[in-house]
């Protein structure tokens, strides 16, 4: 029988699992993967700067593509570099199989050069992880981790190769099928509990669907919509549900949570049904616990029997996948009569729409009023701050347009990587990111690869010059003491001269020059339009556009940390 | 918010693997949940490990704790004890030093109450084996503490089987 090298056989594996797409960085353990790619073609190899932006590239590649997104990095720190990438796409169930090098297996545990236990510090925040110590296994490991990472809740999976596993000779078999005896996901709908579920829906008085990312990510969302229409029962979503139905559908209400729209929030709080699908219920759409939806039964469906009954007490729970249990529920459900509902709905609405205060500068509302204008098919990607919570609130999702971000972890630096996933993932497809200037810079290096490979992405930054999200809570919550937030005053504020603050740095446009990115500031409401439609000119070159933000722009309504859904502030 | 806070008991297969068990006992470390006892050996069959596993917690929680454990890839069943007829022991070795004649008299008729073996014998120390219910050993430890100076225990933790026909644990 003919026997290949371990990283033959991972080539061969990658091939068979479909993979066109590596995001790799290489490295003294994984030199010899690096050659065999090298030798055979077939795979889009992309190079970033860092291992972290890596892996969210790969990330973002897996949300907008429904693929299984795939890394390569060396051991020791290129392995480490993973761990929020990881711990960002476990949150946010992103599947994605993550390849490391390991030192030889005779050095493990020596302390050898760049030896670190990647599965150990990893173990918490992977679906699985795993060492492959023996030759044999390597091909059912690989099959395996593909399968474990798309099915289920997916999630980030890492395999971690010894080098000289890598080298040996064995079998050029790889498996067909995966058996794991302790695995077994179910996406089966219970049908008795499903129907009890429906029962009490069309018996609700103020019916309310709460649909999470688990709708986006099980690809529900047309389903999802021909449900609501039928039942005519309405919508709130997570941020992460965002589009679940369009934001345009008269249907849908709003986002709930600490910066849900009001309306959405006192919906949730006077409802007496909450059918909800895909969501964890996380502290951040919660607030207090206690009176979270206080009037309601709750119907919950979920992948992850893990994630039912955790955070608040559920009457019915039903484990499904989304698509699943909402393509059953199209064949059963029939109109509620939510007439009376909907128009309570609709004065709390009128009451308090989303908006932002009119001021004389240029706010984030223009941009996005501006991206609803001129983009009707486009992925947005954020980054984490004051500026993906506007932009869950303003920027329309519809069946065309795509909204990703990294909603469980909060992870900065996700904006600009994430866009170049996007981009390399749908190629025809305008992406816009949008970060913040703190947010840009802790990935800004990945403005090269966007260059190299020609994406023409269009990179908005917010630059308020502050972290604005925690300036907003400190200005509402710490007297408005700016400790750590003003990202232009360094060493001055240890200095009490009343020296005038530096100039802001970098500046972004001659640093996306310098990569050889186009780069447009704008700082007048008038320029806006003009700078999006230059942008969009370009087909093969990354645009940067600075945004010049008043640092007090806040996001509202908001909900107190620890307050409830029905306590907000709606202005101050 | 205390619902039902008590010892429970979760039986557990698992594959036997390098790994495994730090990423239980890491769950449980993780997620802030009580360990209170936890052993482990391989069964019949060498590929697959069973655990003994005791935690202090609400009816909630506890429900999480076997939700989180059924989700690993690397379990392969999860057994709740609560409800069920099993048979439980406990290994509890007590080495008592510097005893006086009369000291080991005394250990002698507490070895025989309890039902323990003396298994090692010196000059002037006693090696005492206990195999029970780990409540009793909590109580034979205690006994020995107040009796004895020079003492060292070292227990095995819980294990446990479904009983077959027995109605007590």
């Amino acid at each position: 029988m003919r026997q290949i090298s371990g990283n033959k056989l991972l080539v061969k594996a990658l091939k068979e699992e479909g993979v066109t797409t590596l995001f790799g960085y290489p490295g003294a353990c994984t030199i010899d993967i690096s050659d065999e790619l090298y030798r055979q073609s077939g795979i889009d190899i992309i190079l970033p700067r860092h291992e972290q932006a890596l892996v969210h590239e790969a990330d973002a590649y897996a949300r907008t593509t429904g693929k299984v997104g795939v890394c390569l990095v060396t051991s020791g720190p290129g392995a480490t570099n993973l761990v929020t990438g990881l711990a960002t796409a476990n949150y946010d169930s992103v599947p994605l199989v993550c390849f490391t090098g390991q030192v030889a297996r005779h050095l493990i545990g020596n302390d050898a050069f760049q030896e670190v236990d990647i599965v150990g510090i990893t173990r918490s925040i992977t679906k699985y992880g795993v060492t492959v110590r023996n030759r044999e296994d390597l091909g059912r490991i690989i099959k395996e981790a593909f399968y474990i990472a798309r099915t289920g809740r997916p999630g980030p999976v890492l395999i971690d190769l010894p080098k000289d596993v890598m080298a040996e000779l064995g079998s050029a078999e790889y498996p067909k099928n995966v058996n794991i005896r302790g695995y077994k996901p179910n996406t089966n709908v219970h049908m008795g509990q499903l129907k009890k579920a429906l029962k009490m829906l069309q018996k609700a008085k103020k019916p309310l669907f709460l649909a999470g990312g688990g709708v986006n990510i099980a690809n529900a969302n047309e389903i999802f919509t021909s449900v609501v229409e039928k039942t005519q029962v309405p919508v709130v979503t997570t941020v992460m549900g965002r589009g679940a139905i369009s934001t345009r559908h008269p249907l849908f209400i709003g986002n709930l949570g600490m910066h849900g729209a009001y309306a959405a929030n006192m919906a949730v709080t006077n409802c007496d049904l909450l059918f909800s699908i895909g969501t964890r219920f996380n502290d951040r759409i919660t607030g207090k616990l206690h009176e979270f939806a206080p009037n309601a039964q709750i119907v919950h469906i979920d992948i992850d029997t893990a994630s039912i009954s955790r955070n608040i007490h559920v009457d019915v729970p039903i484990v499904a996948d989304a698509k699943e249990a909402i393509t059953k529920m199209a064949e059963y459900v029939t109109e509620c009569n939510t007439k009376k509902w909907r128009t309570e709905i609709d004065t709390w609405k009128n009451e308090h729409p989303l908006s932002m205060k009119n001021r004389p500068l240029m706010g984030p509302l223009d941009i996005f009023n501006e991206i609803n204008k001129q983009f009707d098919k486009a992925i947005i990607v954020t980054d984490v701050g004051q500026h993906q919570m506007l932009t869950s609130q303003f920027v329309d999702i519809t069946e065309s347009r795509k909204l990703i971000m990294s909603g469980g972890l909060g992870t900065m630096g996700y904006g600009l990587p994430g866009a170049i996933g996007a981009q390399i993932g749908n190629p025809d497809t305008p992406v816009i990111s949008i970060s913040g200037d703190g947010g840009m810079q802790m990935n800004i290096q990945e403005l090269a690869t966007a260059v190299l490979e020609e994406l023409p992405i269009i990179n908005c930054i917010f630059n308020n010059t502050y972290l604005g999200m925690v300036r907003q809570w400190q200005k509402l919550f710490y007297g408005k003491r700016y400790s750590m937030t003003n990202l232009r005053v360094g060493a001055l504020s240890r200095r009490t001269n009343g020296e005038e603050y530096p100039k802001y740095t970098p500046d972004f446009i001659k640093l996306a020059e310098s990569y050889g990115a186009k780069g447009i500031r704008v700082t007048k409401r008038e320029e806006i339009a003009a700078a999006f439609e230059e942008a969009r000119k370009s087909t093969k070159v990354p645009t940067v556009i600075e945004f010049i933000i008043d640092p007090e722009e806040m996001v509202y309504p908001m909900v107190k940390p620890g307050g409830t859904l029905a306590d907000l502030i709606m202005d101050c | 918010m205390d619902k039902g806070v008590k010892t429970r008991w979760i039986s557990l297969y698992v594959e036997n693997q390098v790994g495994v068990l730090s990423k239980i006992s890491g769950l449980f470390s993780g997620k802030s949940y009580n360990l209170d006892s936890l052993t482990v050996g391989t069964t019949e069959d060498p590929t697959v490990s069973r655990m003994t596993i005791a935690t202090v917690s609400d009816d909630e929680t506890f429900e999480q704790i076997k939700k989180q454990l059924n989700r690993m890839v690397e379990v392969i069943k999860v057994i709740d004890f609560t409800d069920v007829f099993v048979r439980m022991k406990e290994i509890l070795y007590v080495k008592v030093r510097k005893c006086s004649a009369a000291d080991k008299v005394e250990l002698f008729q507490i070895a025989e109450t309890f039902k323990a073996r003396v298994i090692d014998y010196g000059k002037d120390s006693l090696l005492l084996e206990f195999v029970q219910t780990a409540t009793k050993n909590d109580a034979v430890v205690k006994l020995i503490k107040e009796e004895f100076k020079n003492i060292e225990v070292v227990r095995g933790g819980s294990v446990g089987i479904e009983s077959i026909s027995m109605m007590e644990r």
